[in-house]
Formats: structure tokens, C-alpha cells, sequence
């Protein structure tokens, strides 16, 4: 590698970086209107003042679908310039195989510390010393998001936090209005972390994603948790289950149903379907009980590219990581796709109602998510679980509660 | 004349031990070069393979193959896991009933079929039609069909017959039929065609000598015809049961498992814990159970087929 980074040098330092137009391949699974139109913010960025080519290499599937082809692609011995992924453990195995780019030089003069609006972030990147990716946003799921069309068809004010949204559930009902809304397969993955997160507080959140520790699954706290996700059964059900989250953002504008907890990124499908922040819809961070949010959100990784590779697509690697996280190229993708930026030095007054209540959370520090500390293993077998205990009402609480206890003490 | 009579006494007395060897590379030299790439490919693709997957489901390797042995961890864990044992027994119920069903509607068909009826290619195309769609298409379709908003049962409420109740497919106890009828729908075709090959095999005469006797002509279907068959039968159980035990697109395009994890089968299980939750060794240890159940069926029926005096 030294040596090529040699041969890069000299031809910098001949031939000045123009006139080696690289080409880049970039793959991710940003595939959704909103999220496309956000990473063509950044393809934007890096060929206007590169002057290389971004090869635009979307996945579709996500974190299911996309994520087993890009790893395969990098095991398989045929990398790509760069990829997104979830910010957290899913490349674990893959930094430590050596596959993955070592950032530490490229970003040296940026002091990346000084400006990376939490420190946890860059946590899941950094590797005996070394710095292997590059969180270029935040995520939470930590939402409650609320129907105003609803609650005006019932005629009460719309809820401020969870239990005046569980006290109004009997009326809803009444009124023939879903209570809450639900798209079938990994949505309710991201909800027993919400529960937790608001009800539990951060303690609970420490010691089960941080700790994992099984005692605390089995104390009090995480019981009420348990029983929170009892109550969200009784008024879920396959019949009314829809096929996306997206289709539950929907019947929350239309005020078929009253509520969904979701990550900030259902945002993006609400505005596209019309939807005006504080008129059409209501958001809850951390259900409107807690003052910290859970952050996960997405990297940048370079794999370490094969022997004899051109040195200008090396070169064009280092000139993307260096864009990405620039304030310039933060600020036009964050701003397209609804998503807080990693850094605050920069202008967020685009940001509409709830960015912008996020952004006040952030100061308070954020949470490990389950993306940070429990391996996608860990997360596979309990998103089994969340999944059975919805649809089947013959698990009763204790065997939930059990049964999450004895998946955090075999984490690892 | 004399050579022949040579050659058959020297195959009915049995075969030395010395001669064993040189038999079994010396004789038919030619052929044996030539199958050496099929051989080849079979020791390393399917028995290396093979070997490979149940070495591994041994360690505990997580996104890349390691070598640490916990020995029967990952077999633990599986059978502790409550997804798995859902998803053995759908296999198992799914199974029977797909083979059953296949079987007998496809021979039934079949007959009908037989029956010398007019634009016989015309119907024998339609039957087949379904076959030459994936399962991913048939899954899809299906799905429509059997929304309980938007397809069959929506469509006879707004009729109308509001009391109309077609639910299967969110209803975790009757999932398992909406998976049936989409599986039939498309395998039936298939066996229908094979069986049909298989009644054209059979002789005029015997039908004729089967209708001299007075035999009824379903009991020389039953008891004449589909003995007759036994090679055609062999080869539709074969094909339909490595179907079943493979399913897995249906799956994914129908159900994709749900509701909750009612519908799940074993080789989503194996997908999912190894490409979804990076778990190597998980997921091979249910790929090797998913070898041992299949073993489990064929040695016994290979020994009854292959094994005794050597009928075949």
C-alpha cells in the first residue's frame, strides 16, 4: 500500500490531481425517492471538486437486502470504492480481517474530534488505534409520531407523551381510528429500544445495550417496558398490520390511525405525501417522557482495494472521505434527507419542527442503540422474538421478559 | 455363438476378489477417463462442499469461517430457538400435504386427461403454465389474491357478501394452506405432465386384455396401471420432495414468514442467521440439519431401491 501511496504522491505532485480523473464506485442502498435525491447531493460534491466520477451503484433491500451482497462483494475479493452502512457492528469482523481502509491519516488534519457532535459516534469505527469509517449522519428511532386528523375526529388535543397517548386508545377505538399503525416484518424491531429508551430511561438503556446485562431485563424497569409492548399487542393485529412503514405514515395523515413509532427517516415519507410538521402530523421525541435520544444512523467505509489498482481511484477514496464529512456536503445531504448532520458548526436553519427539536436532544448526548453494542447476530434473535410475542398472544410477559434475558446473556 | 455362451457363463459365476480391482478401473478404461470431470465435480462441489458446511456448523464462526470448535453449541442454540422448531414442523406439515396432494391431483389430471379429449395440447398448457413461473411471481400474485383488503375477499365484500371471509394468509393457523394453495397451484402442472408421459407408457394391449377381463377401469388404473409406473412415481416424489424441502422463495414472496413468525421454513432460517445475522456457524448447523433430515428419508428408500438382490 506504502507503495502506491508513493506513486500517488509523485503523480499529485506532477501532474497536479485533474488530470487523473478516477472513476469511483459507490454502493448503498439509499434507494427511496427522498434518499436518492440526498446522495446525489454528495455524487454532486465530489465531481464538481474532484473532477472523478462517481459510479452510482444503489442496492436495493437495505439493511437485509444489500448489506449480505456488500459484504460479499468485499469478502469475495472484489471491493468496491466505497459503501454505506449502518453505523455500528455489522463491519466488525470485516475491520478486523484487515479488509477495510485505514482512515486515521486521510482525516489527520481535519481533527475529526473536534467537531463530531457526539463521540460515541466515531466509537464503532475505531479499531486498535485505528479510525475504519465515517458517520456521515444520525438516525433515531426514538419517535412517536402522531395523527392530528385523528384526534381531531375524537375531539381531544393531540397527546404530548406516551401515557396520555395510551389513555386515549379506548376512545380511538370507539371511533372506529386505529390506535396504532404498524407495517409488518422488521417495524417493530426498532420499538421495544424506543420503549425502553422512554419508559426505562437511560439507565436501562446502559445496562442492557451497554452492559447486557440479564438482570436488569428481568428487574422492574424493563417489566414496565415488557408490558408496554403487551399493550401495543392488544391493539395490533395481522388484519391491520400494512405492507410498509411507509403505508403507516400514510394512514396517519389520512387519520386512520392515531400513532406510530418509527425512525426519523418515516419523516422523509411524510413530507413527499404532503404532510406539514405540527399540522398534519405531531412528533414525540423519545415519547415526549425522555430527554436523550438513541442515535444510530450511517458510515462510509473504504475497502482496502486489490493490488494494482489505479492509484488515482486510491487517491479519488481519500478525496471522498474528506468531502463527506465537510460541512458543505453535510449540509446539502442532511438537509435533503431529514437526518441530523454529524457536525453542528454549520447553518441548520432549513431544519423543519422536529429536526430541529432532535437537534435540542442532541446536546444532551445520545444513547447506544442496539446497532452499537449488540451484534446483528444478537439483533437477528430479537427481532425473532419481538416479531413472535406480536403476532402471538399465548406468550405471556414473563416469557418475553425470559426470553430477552436469556438473548442479552448470550450476547456478546 | 460360442462367445456369447463364454462371456454369459463368466458373468453368472461370481466375481474373484483379484479380479475386483482391475474391474473396477481397468474394465470399460474409456468410459471411466471420461466420466472423470462428473466425478470430479461431484467429490469436490457436492461431497466437499457438503463436508465443509457441517466442519463449520462445528465452530463458532460468525461473519467469516473460523476454526474454534464448541462442539454441539450450535446445534443447542438451534433447537432452543423457538423459530426453528416452528419452522420444522411447518416443513413437516407443508411437506406431507404438498406431496400428498401433488401426487394425487397430478395423477388425477393425469387420467383425465388420458381420456383422449379434444385440444388436449391446449389444456396440457394451461396446466402447465404456472410451472414456468418462479416462485417469486407466484408468491407475488397470491399475495394479491389473498390480501384480505385488496384481493379475493375485498373484492366479494364490495360484491355485496359482506359475511365473505378469505384471511388465510393473516391468520398465523390457516397461513400455512394459503402457502399450500399457491405450491399446488404451481407444482401440480409439473407432476401432471410426468404422470401423463407415464400412462402413455403403458401398452394398448393391457388396457385391452384389462377390458376382456371385465376389470373396471379404475381398478386397472389402481391396481394395474400405477404399479406399472413405479419409475414415473419415483422420479415426481423426488422432484416435488427436493421442492419442499428447499422452499424458501414462496416464503419470502408470499408470507415472508409472518404473521409473526408463523409461516417460517427451515432455509430462510439458514438465510436469514447467515447473510442477515452474520452467524456463520448458525446458520450451517441448520443447513446440516436440513441435510440430516433429507438423509434421514433417502437411505432407507435408497436401500429398499438400490440395496437387497440387486432388482435394478
Amino acid at each position: 500500500m506504502k507503495k502506491f501511496a508513493v506513486v500517488a504522491a509523485m503523480a499529485t505532485a506532477f501532474l497536479g490531481s485533474t488530470a487523473y480523473a478516477a472513476e469511483l464506485e459507490v454502493t448503498h442502498w439509499w434507494t427511496s425517492a427522498g434518499e436518492a435525491a440526498a446522495i446525489a447531493e454528495f455524487a454532486k460534491v465530489f465531481e464538481e471538486e474532484t473532477g472523478n466520477t462517481w459510479v452510482d451503484s444503489a442496492l436495493a433491500g437495505s439493511g437485509t437486502g444489500a448489506n449480505p451482497v456488500i459484504i460479499s462483494r468485499i469478502i469475495g475479493g472484489d471491493p468496491m470504492g466505497a459503501t454505506q452502512m449502518n453505523t455500528g457492528r455489522d463491519a466488525e469482523e470485516l475491520i478486523q480481517a484487515g479488509l477495510m481502509r485505514d482512515l486515521t491519516d486521510i482525516v489527520a488534519d481535519l481533527d475529526i474530534d473536534s467537531f463530531y457532535v457526539d463521540q460515541s459516534l466515531l466509537e464503532p469505527c475505531r479499531y486498535e488505534g485505528g479510525l475504519y469509517c465515517l458517520p456521515i449522519n444520525i438516525h433515531s428511532w426514538d419517535w412517536l409520531w402522531l395523527s392530528t386528523a385523528a384526534y381531531e375526529k375524537i375531539g381531544q388535543p393531540v397527546p404530548t407523551n406516551w401515557d396520555e397517548y395510551v389513555a386515549s386508545w379506548p376512545a380511538l377505538q370507539e371511533a372506529g381510528i386505529l390506535p396504532f399503525a404498524l407495517g409488518t416484518g422488521w417495524p417493530i424491531n426498532g420499538i421495544p429500544g424506543v420503549l425502553m429508551a422512554g419508559i426505562g430511561g437511560t439507565d436501562l438503556v446502559m445496562q442492557v445495550n451497554r452492559d447486557k446485562s440479564a438482570d436488569a431485563v428481568r428487574g422492574p424497569d424493563f417489566r414496565k417496558v415488557a408490558e408496554a409492548m403487551d399493550m401495543l399487542r392488544s391493539v395490533v393485529s395481522p388484519e391491520t398490520m400494512v405492507p410498509s412503514f411507509g403505508d403507516a405514515g400514510n394512514q396517519l395523515l389520512t387519520g386512520d390511525a392515531a400513532g406510530n413509532i418509527h425512525g426519523d427517516w418515516l419523516q422523509g415519507d411524510l413530507q413527499i405525501a404532503g404532510g406539514v410538521p405540527g399540522e398534519d402530523y405531531e412528533c414525540l421525541p423519545a415519547l415526549g417522557l425522555g430527554t436523550q435520544l438513541t442515535g444510530g444512523g450511517d458510515s462510509f467505509y473504504f475497502p482496502v482495494l486489490p493490488e494494482g489498482t489505479d492509484p488515482a481511484v486510491i487517491e479519488a477514496q481519500e478525496q471522498l472521505a474528506r468531502i463527506l464529512i465537510s460541512p458543505e456536503a453535510q449540509l446539502k445531504f442532511n438537509l435533503v434527507k431529514g437526518s441530523m448532520p454529524i457536525r453542528t458548526d454549520i447553518d441548520l436553519s432549513g431544519a423543519n419542527a422536529c429536526m430541529t427539536k432532535a437537534l435540542a436532544l442532541l446536546d444532551n448526548g445520545l444513547l447506544p442503540s442496539g446497532d452499537f453494542s449488540l451484534s446483528s447476530d444478537t439483533q437477528k434473535q430479537l427481532e425473532d422474538l419481538n416479531l413472535e410475542f406480536i403476532a402471538d398472544d399465548n406468550i405471556t410477559v414473563d416469557d418475553y421478559v425470559e426470553r430477552y434475558a436469556s438473548i442479552i446473556e448470550q450476547a456478546d | 455363438m460360442a462367445d456369447v455362451a463364454t462371456q454369459q457363463s463368466r458373468t453368472k459365476t461370481a466375481p474373484h476378489r483379484r479380479n475386483f480391482f482391475s474391474k473396477l478401473f481397468l474394465h470399460n478404461l474409456s468410459a471411466k477417463i471420461a466420466a472423470l470431470p462428473m466425478i470430479a465435480t461431484v467429490l469436490v462441489i457436492f461431497v466437499g462442499c457438503t463436508i465443509w458446511t457441517v466442519y463449520y456448523s462445528f465452530t463458532n464462526s460468525r461473519l467469516l469461517p473460523r476454526n474454534e470448535f464448541v462442539g454441539f453449541d450450535q446445534y443447542a442454540r438451534l433447537f432452543g430457538t423457538s423459530r426453528w422448531n416452528v419452522s420444522i414442523t411447518n416443513l413437516i406439515m407443508y411437506g406431507s400435504m404438498s406431496l400428498v396432494l401433488t401426487l394425487t391431483l397430478g395423477f388425477l389430471l393425469a387420467v383425465l386427461m388420458d381420456q383422449k379429449v379434444r385440444f388436449e395440447s391446449a389444456f396440457r398448457t394451461i396446466m402447465l403454465y404456472p410451472f414456468a413461473l418462479s416462485f417469486i411471481v407466484t408468491g407475488l400474485v397470491w399475495q394479491w389474491i389473498m390480501n384480505p383488503t385488496l384481493g379475493l375477499q375485498g373484492t366479494f365484500r364490495n360484491l355485496g357478501w359482506t359475511g365473505f371471509t378469505f384471511d388465510w394468509i393473516s391468520n398465523p393457523r390457516m397461513v400455512l394452506f394459503a402457502l399450500l394453495i399457491a405450491g399446488l397451484w404451481q407444482g401440480v402442472g409439473f407432476c401432471m405432465i410426468l404422470m401423463l408421459a407415464g400412462l402413455r407408457g403403458v401398452d394398448e394391449e393391457i388396457w385391452k386384455a384389462a377390458r376382456v377381463d371385465g376389470i373396471p377401469t379404475w381398478r386397472t388404473y389402481v391396481s394395474v396401471v400405477l404399479p406399472m409406473m413405479r419409475g414415473v412415481l419415483v422420479t415426481a416424489v423426488v422432484i416435488i420432495g427436493s421442492g419442499i424441502v428447499r422452499l424458501y422463495d414462496l416464503v419470502v414472496a408470499l408470507t415472508n414468514g409472518g404473521p409473526g413468525i408463523s409461516s417460517e421454513v427451515p432455509a430462510k432460517y439458514v438465510y436469514d442467521y447467515m447473510f442477515g445475522g452474520g452467524n456463520i456457524g448458525q446458520g450451517l448447523a441448520a443447513a446440516s440439519m436440513m441435510l440430516l433430515t433429507v438423509l434421514i428419508i433417502m437411505i432407507p428408500w435408497a436401500y429398499l431401491e438400490f440395496g437387497g438382490k440387486g432388482r435394478r
